[in-house]
């Protein structure tokens, strides 16, 4: 129960800094001339705040069809491989479930997924996250595109800063162990360098080359810290 | 953005989710697989920690942003629970920028 109670102040707080990234999502759209039904098409039915912003971008810019879809499967690519690592959350249930759980899989529900270690609690946290998190931001994007610019800008309350900061604590345990701090901390390198070369989404997927340090190196203590 | 558009993303987008499940079914997975499986999403992670705090656009992000999640890694490497790591990294990026510090 009171681990529960953690998880849910934890998610409380990701899905307020979500809010506000939602508004501004549905601002910058509204502002962009896109329809408010189509804004309500791209969060319910992409659901990807990164492809999101990018497609709207590229439409302000004048990209074509093609292209956004193009770039923003590239910037969504990520989730094969999340879906690899935290498929086990995904294997019970009614379908029906399972495809809804699959719909609401994200960064945030995906990093506090891995912070816990038991299956029963890493279920729990991927759908509280993951439904948490789909709610909030639809309701956000509808909002944000109502009330337009009156909003101002997201980036005054910080919130930029508090997802990579939110997501760095869940995998903060992690990273204590062996192989695990030094996969990080490769994969970051090599996505910051290759950053200005590489189409949004590729630097990424680059990252997984980090798996290279853990090669040769022997699995860390069994012992799992629980993030508080 | 077309309709069209919005659909085919959205598609691709769920096919991109739903791929690593159906794959992981099929697979009979080691413990070193699982291992290495979990290891790619740290990296993964890692690099959109580090692309989030320091990258805007193509360019460096300002010094706000990356401040604050400075700040909120040194709390959650102390230990410190998460909504105080979040709350803290937005304070002090908004604090900045509110002081005038891009």
């Amino acid at each position: 129960m009171r681990t529960t109670n953690r998880l849910v102040r934890n998610v409380a707080a990701l899905c307020a800094a979500g809010f506000v990234v939602g508004l501004s999502f549905g601002a910058i759209a509204a502002a962009a001339h896109i329809p408010l039904s189509q804004v309500i098409g791209m969060s319910t039915l992409i659901y990807a705040g990164g492809a999101q912003f990018l497609a709207v971008g590229l439409t302000s810019a004048g990209a074509g069809t093609v292209a956004i879809v193009l770039a923003g499967l590239l910037l969504n690519a990520r989730h094969l491989p999340f879906g690899l690592a935290i498929g086990d959350v995904l294997s019970t249930g009614p379908l029906a479930q399972r495809l809804l759980g699959t719909h609401v899989m994200t960064d945030e529900s995906v990093a506090f997924a891995l912070a816990e270690q038991d299956p029963q609690a890493r279920r729990r946290a991927y759908w509280i996250t993951g439904l948490c998190l789909f709610a909030t931001w639809n309701v956000a994007v509808i909002v944000g595109a109502v009330a337009g610019s009156a909003l101002g800008d997201p980036d005054t309350f910080g919130v930029d800063a508090a997802f990579p900061a939110g997501l760095l604590a869940l995998v903060m345990p992690s990273l204590r162990r062996r192989p695990a701090g030094r996969v990080a901390l490769a994969g970051a390198t090599l996505a910051l360098v290759t950053t200005p070369l590489l189409p949004a989404g590729l630097p990424v997927l680059v990252a997984l080359l980090g798996l290279l340090a853990a090669f040769g190196v022997p699995a860390g203590p069994a012992a799992r810290e629980v993030a508080t | 953005m077309s309709w069209v558009g919005i659909v085919v993303l959205a598609a691709g987008t769920y096919g991109l989710r739903l791929a690593g499940p159906l794959l992981r079914k099929r697979l009979r997975l080691s413990g070193t697989l699982e291992r290495y499986l979990e290891l790619a999403a740290i990296a993964l992670l890692a690099a959109l920690i580090a692309t989030a705090a320091l990258v805007a656009g193509r360019g460096f992000a300002g010094w706000a942003r990356p401040a604050g999640v400075l700040v909120g890694a040194v709390l959650a490497w102390r230990k410190l629970p998460f909504v105080v790591v979040v709350i803290a990294a937005a304070t002090v990026a908004a604090t900045l920028r509110l002081a005038g510090v891009a």
